[in-house]
């Protein structure tokens, strides 16, 4: 399957959501660290906004209602896996 | 709790399948270093832990390590799917496809299970910290083993990747040390 379009929008996700991951554990030894917080509070509201875009698209990102329903259909078992994707 | 998240941490590309990588890679999901003993490691030693900070870097790196098990688990299945048969003889992966065939299995490169005895908890937050030290220098040792062991860019590009992470988790379980190490000196002086 050739997932082009659909891996490079997650690609976008994939990067801010490990900014968000790299600021959040950094965060944790240093949570006095004003700049790591408005950098994470940042990519926060970026990462939603790809989040959003990308689940109308594609249907849910996260499971146990997290992520809209955006479908008429239940699209959580029809797109495909984190493995099957040919990025 | 946990909530799945449907996506990689990283996308997770191979050239071709290469089935003796597989068997060797299948090492960092189930083997002494690998990223099970990781992430059962660490969220398993949070509930002895004195400080806030210390539970929350353990939650978040443990987390953290269950999405590395998924990316290796992606690499391993995507080196052995579409791989002939004769492809997994020649690699000697036949011992797992044997018992397996091309199912994921929490092995080491050598094919032996995992066990819980690859992780310690001894209740003691200085030295568990320090176990989880240890264990983040010896999981980016055996990255390096790996790298070495393969010449396509994509999975090397990955192997790196995970070498980088436990750098960085190495880097955040040593501040977290110093932080319960400050914690105890001062719950010793009042
Ligand atoms: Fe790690």
């Amino acid at each position: 399957m050739d997932n082009g379009k659909q891996a490079q929008l997650l690609l976008q996700i994939q990067q801010l959501s490990f900014m968000a991951t790299e600021l959040n554990l950094y965060l944790d030894t240093h949570p006095q660290d004003q700049r790591a917080l408005a950098m994470f509070n940042q990519t926060h509201q970026e990462l939603m906004r790809h989040v959003r875009n990308y689940e109308q698209l594609y249907g849910p990102l996260l499971g146990y209602g997290y992520s809209p329903a955006a479908q008429n259909y239940w699209k959580w078992v029809d797109s495909p896996w984190p493995w099957e994707i040919n990025y | 709790m946990w909530v799945y998240e449907k996506k990689l941490q990283i996308p997770v590309r191979v050239s071709a399948p290469d089935p003796r990588m597989a068997k060797y890679v299948i090492s960092q999901y189930g083997g002494p270093e690998g990223e099970l003993s990781a992430a059962l490691r660490y969220l398993n030693m949070r509930y002895t832990m004195p400080t806030g900070k210390a539970k929350g870097v353990l939650t978040d790196i443990g987390t953290e390590e269950l999405a590395h098990m998924e990316v290796v688990a992606t690499l391993v299945y995507k080196l052995i799917d579409g791989a002939p048969i004769e492809a997994i003889k020649a690699a000697d992966l036949g011992t797992h496809y044997a018992d397996h065939d091309r199912s994921l299995y929490w092995v080491n490169a050598a094919g032996v299970p995992w066990v819980a005895a690859y992780v310690s908890a001894t209740g003691d937050p200085i030295a568990d910290l320090h176990e989880n030290m240890a264990a983040e220098q010896k999981a980016r040792a055996v990255y390096e083993n790996l790298i070495h062991l393969t010449d396509d860019p994509l999975v090397k590009d990955v192997l790196r990747f995970l070498r980088e992470r436990e750098i960085v988790h190495f880097q955040r379980f040593g501040e977290t040390l110093m932080d319960v190490e400050e914690y105890c000196r001062q719950k010793k002086v009042f």
